[in-house]
């Protein structure tokens, strides 16, 4: 009797501290979370209930079932749309990985200098719009310097952005050369994290420079290079500044991309609901993917480990 | 060792064209901000004439006078810029505004929360944590479109608190980037801390918050980054000159082709100029720090 009163009299002051501790910690979330409810949560569930409604931004909007996920099926433009994202993803991620990966080798192999590593991310820390704007400029019809510069070699001028069959490589391109300097940083850190003695051990072996890359750094990298797939590719999906600058959308649907599509609707047609639906689609295909890749990350983990 | 220097200083031709690569890469990247700049000192009327000429054509710092807002209507006509009225000094000013507000509030409101999630023990503390996470997820366009109505239902459309919003509070990726670094700053220190009688927001405050001011100034840059120069939701909330950003100022400049003529491109790029130079500045003076956690978050 005596000794659990003993022990209750000390633990009590532990309890309180317990409790105490407790309300500190509602206090220090507080703001964050009630940011995340109200902008992050509430949005989110207010989202789904929009996609099953006609939401117009003047009516209170009125449920209808599941009219808008059938409408996607048969609505050609958003299949276009799908299309045209997918056809950048594939140039946008193919492009800007195989570039970055060479110049992440670059990077460790010779020029491992801070400054030029810097130089490199300058484009990264622009915004989109300036990059837009920039390269709207260079690779103008009449006097842009890249046309010249075809003119100079004997090619015909192109018009980069008022060409259907270019639109969509060219806003690729563009981002390819905003981003390529971050994902090299990326993948030279992932480089870096290799050990020396990996390589000393493939020159002992003979191996030479281009074979210690296919053999060795390649495979090793495998985790980096599919974690930074994943982040660039799902970052690449959401492209939009380029295109609200340059094409917005056009020439006809050339470069009309899913996200620039889902604007079109709910603010320049204040369709809402169809465009919540169609928002809801491409998380689900986000999410997907994610999946697909994580799956396929786990599968290689790490050779070093 | 001998070998290793001789074969250094040998001339190997792999190496060199190696080089060259890095060259051409510095110079991809490099040549179209230099371009900008020539352009934004160049007079419009000579650009098509010195279409190829690396110095400014007809140099002269008109541009930045007309976006500056400090040229008359005709003057800016004449030298090709349109009768809209552009003031990028504003939009400069409101792109501070928001940029930091944003980082400021944002930062503050995320290291309590991250020093909550891992240093705190409290019921639910995981499952909540897991629940910010999660909204990392979710692609920003579909929390946009409610967030948009909400806006507009509180009556914050064109003002800047309509603009910080919805970033104010807190981001998933601060959150979760700063409690990382909370989680591996040794408890004894705390302890000692507390023992010498500090409360949970004095400890935070005064053991915490230095202990962690390289990771804490590095998100505060990513941060201002994004907001600086983040397009989408300021286009949707902020048309309005007074509280115009950079970035949406940028688009409706393009948008205003002058009457006759072809957009003004000096005047573009002399924008483009003043809307990207603080962020380079920001990155020349800090951009160690970004690339060493852009290097940290690429290894974990």
């Amino acid at each position: 009797m005596t000794l659990t009163s003993t022990a209750r009299r000390l633990r009590r002051p532990m309890f309180r501290e317990r409790r105490r501790e407790t309300w500190y910690a509602i206090a220090f979330v507080a703001p964050a979370a009630i940011g995340f409810v109200v902008f992050y949560l509430f949005p989110a569930i207010r989202g789904v209930w929009l996609s099953f409604t006609d939401y117009d931004l003047f009516s209170s909007g009125e449920f209808v079932g599941g009219a808008n996920y059938a409408q996607i099926v048969d609505d050609k433009v958003f299949w276009n749309a799908l299309l045209v994202t997918a056809e950048y993803v594939v140039v946008n991620i193919g492009l800007q990985t195989a570039v970055a990966l060479l110049m992440a080798v670059l990077m460790q192999r010779l020029a491992k200098s801070l400054v030029i590593r810097g130089i490199l991310l300058v484009p990264y820390m622009v915004s989109g719009v300036v990059v837009a704007l920039l390269w709207q400029w260079l690779l103008d019809y009449q006097i842009g310097i890249v046309n010249n510069a075809l003119d100079f070699v004997g090619l015909p001028r192109q018009s980069f952005f008022g060409d259907p069959a270019l639109a969509i490589l060219t806003v690729a391109f563009i981002n390819v050369w905003k981003s390529m300097g971050y994902t090299a940083l990326l993948l030279f850190a992932g480089l870096q994290a290799i050990p020396k003695d990996v390589y000393e051990a493939a020159a002992i072996d003979g191996a030479s420079e281009a074979k210690a890359f296919w053999r060795v750094s390649l495979p090793l990298l495998r985790p980096v290079l599919a974690l930074v797939l994943i982040v660039s590719l799902i970052g690449s999906f959401q492209i939009f500044d380029t295109i609200a600058v340059t094409t917005k959308g056009g020439p006809v649907n050339a470069t009309r991309v899913i996200y620039y599509y889902i604007y079109d609707l709910a603010f320049n047609r204040y369709d809402f609901g169809y465009a919540s639906a169609i928002a809801l689609v491409l998380f689900a295909i986000l999410l997907g993917v994610t999946l697909i890749q994580l799956r396929l990350t786990r599968a290689n983990k790490s050779d070093l480990a | 060792m001998t070998t290793i220097a001789v074969s250094r200083r040998r001339f190997h031709p792999g190496r060199a064209f190696a080089w060259v690569l890095v060259g051409v890469f510095v110079l991809i990247t490099l040549f179209p901000f230099y371009w900008m700049l020539r352009t934004s000192f160049s007079t419009n009327g000579a650009l098509p004439s010195h279409s190829n000429s690396l110095l400014p054509a007809e140099g002269t710092l008109d541009a930045y006078r007309r976006v500056l807002g400090l040229s008359s209507v005709s003057e800016a006509l004449e030298k090709g810029g349109s009768t809209a009225s552009v003031d990028f000094w504003r939009y400069l000013r409101n792109s501070f505004i928001v940029a930091i507000s944003t980082t400021v509030v944002q930062t503050l409101f995320s290291a309590l929360a991250a020093y909550a999630f891992a240093r705190l023990r409290w019921p639910g503390r995981n499952v909540v944590f897991t629940i910010f996470l999660s909204a990392l997820m979710v692609p920003p366009i579909f929390t946009t479109l409610p967030n948009f109505i909400l806006i507009r239902d509180l009556g914050l459309l064109n003002t800047f608190l309509g603009i910080v919003l919805p970033n104010l509070l807190m981001s998933p990726f601060a959150v979760f980037f700063l409690r990382q670094f909370f989680l591996n700053i040794s408890t004894e220190i705390e302890e000692a801390a507390r023992l010498d009688g500090a409360g949970h927001l004095r400890t935070f405050f005064r053991v915490i918050v230095p202990m962690s001011a390289a990771p804490i100034t590095t998100l505060a840059i990513l941060t201002y980054v994004a907001a600086w120069n983040d397009y989408f939701w300021p286009l949707l909330v902020g048309q309005d000159e007074n509280v115009r950003v950079l970035t949406v100022a940028l688009g409706i400049f393009k948008a205003q082709t002058p009457n006759g003529g072809g957009p003004d491109w000096s005047g573009l790029m002399a924008a483009t100029v003043i809307a990207a130079l603080p962020v380079v500045i920001l990155f020349t003076l800090l951009g160690k720090r970004v690339i060493n956690s852009i290097q940290f978050s690429g290894v974990k």
